[in-house]
């Protein structure tokens, strides 16, 4: 049954990130695509953890963990250059 | 799989399998709200919170198909850590969005934030006395 | 910010936090692996000393529970609703950036709510006022003046329930005024 599971999640995790790769190369704006490097980031964490669920093994669990600590610095960087250029010159 | 065969092992499989799929649907619509909302806050919405549900559906498939106590508290963690800083970068990210005007008015029901920039930024023009032509 | 010493008992919560930090990482919860982390622990705390956190106290323990089951209950209830949203309306979704007033006046008080808010899919912090301690959502799919009120009466019933946890007496008594009233 494993190994159905693996090809379904594969499958989906597979769409999810085809998503946000588009919305990385479409987005409008800066933002739009740091939220989907956000978003294709936790894509790749969940990837992990069924990788290491159907294979019962540990390898990666620090690596998930590192990236749900440290993975909102990016786009909380980018949002704070952002806010900040944008302001001073008559917010257009 | 057998249905009949109902050991608790068979279970435990049934419901972590269960979990992935739902925790990977899960990162599918976070993907799909990306592709289909009009604006970046909607967007913010759809690409933030279904990860945190996502994230805990497969941190306890992990925890039900390693079977051993001492990872759970692992897991725990790495799910509070994301609990703290998930809403972190959506806030930044929401309140660059709204000050760079990046919403669409016409999308709006009601803005109760739009009046109280109003005043701040009169009040911050008549302040600075020089540059009157701001409130637009 | 004051550089005054913080008692041992403010600080204890953060302490026990990073002891069982480090025991989760190291997966090995043997006695002398956690009073090594706790010594790193006091030693962390005090080299890169922060400013602390104001804590009320008290922590009820059979409010949180409780709080924590409903919290994760609305989360999952929250995403089916935002999946069907993604799929079905898409582009045609209407939004509302709506003020919420909160009781409270800690900071403590107004991150946990905001942070709490946040995390339930659907609703999102913009901007919030420390002096009058207004929190300002933005909402998605909200369409009609009533959809606004419920959504303030539901975060003020969450920042009630996070009072109830480890809010302080003074207001716990406002609560039971307001109950009352």
């Amino acid at each position: 049954m494993m190994n159905i599971v693996l090809v379904v999640t594969a499958v989906i995790f597979s769409l999810a990130a085809a998503g946000a790769i588009v919305r990385i190369s479409r987005g409008p704006s800066l933002l739009d695509r740091v939220l989907a490097t956000d978003v294709l980031l936790a894509i790749l964490g969940g990837a992990l953890c069924v990788d290491m669920a159907v294979n019962r093994h540990l390898n990666n669990l620090m690596l998930v963990v590192a990236i749900s600590i440290i993975g909102f610095i990016g786009s909380v960087t980018v949002a704070r250059f952002v806010a900040d250029r944008r302001e001073q010159p008559n917010e257009s | 799989m057998n249905p009949d065969r109902t050991s608790p092992d068979a279970w435990v499989d049934m419901l972590s399998a269960v979990f992935m799929i739902v925790g990977a649907i899960m990162s599918l619509g976070a993907a799909i709200g990306l592709l289909r909302f009009p604006d970046l806050l909607s967007r913010m919405h759809a690409a933030t919170k279904p990860q945190v549900l996502g994230l805990f559906l497969l941190l306890a498939s992990i925890g039900l198909q390693m079977r051993t106590w001492w990872v759970w508290p692992v897991l725990l963690v790495a799910w509070i850590f994301q609990l703290l800083t998930v809403p972190v970068s959506a806030h930044m990210v929401g309140r660059a969005g709204y000050r760079t005007k990046h919403l669409h008015r016409e999308l709006l029901t009601s803005d109760e934030l739009e009046a109280v920039v109003q005043k701040a930024a009169a009040r911050a023009a008549r302040e600075d006395g020089s540059d009157g032509g701001r409130g637009d | 910010m004051s550089r005054r010493r913080i008692s041992l008992r403010q600080e204890l919560p953060l302490l026990v936090w990073l002891v069982i930090v480090w025991g989760a990482l190291w997966q090995d919860f043997s006695p002398g692996n956690l009073l090594f982390g706790a010594l790193l622990a006091v030693a962390v705390a005090r080299l890169f000393y922060l400013p602390p956190v104001e804590l009320s106290g008290r922590f009820n323990i059979l409010y949180a529970i409780p709080f924590a089951l409903v919290f994760l209950g609305k989360v999952a209830a929250a995403s089916a609703q935002l999946l069907y949203l993604a799929v079905a309306r898409g582009p045609k979704v209407t939004n509302a950036v709506v003020a919420v007033p909160l009781r409270s006046r800690q900071d403590l008080m107004v991150t946990a709510t905001g942070h709490v808010i946040s995390l339930i899919p659907g609703s999102l912090v913009v901007e919030v006022d420390r002096s009058t301690s207004t929190l300002y959502l933005h909402a998605l799919n909200i369409s009609s003046p009533q959809r606004v009120e419920s959504l303030k009466q539901e975060v003020r019933s969450i920042e009630a329930g996070l009072i109830r946890i480890m809010g302080t007496k003074e207001e716990l008594e406002t609560l039971r005024m307001e109950a009352t009233a």
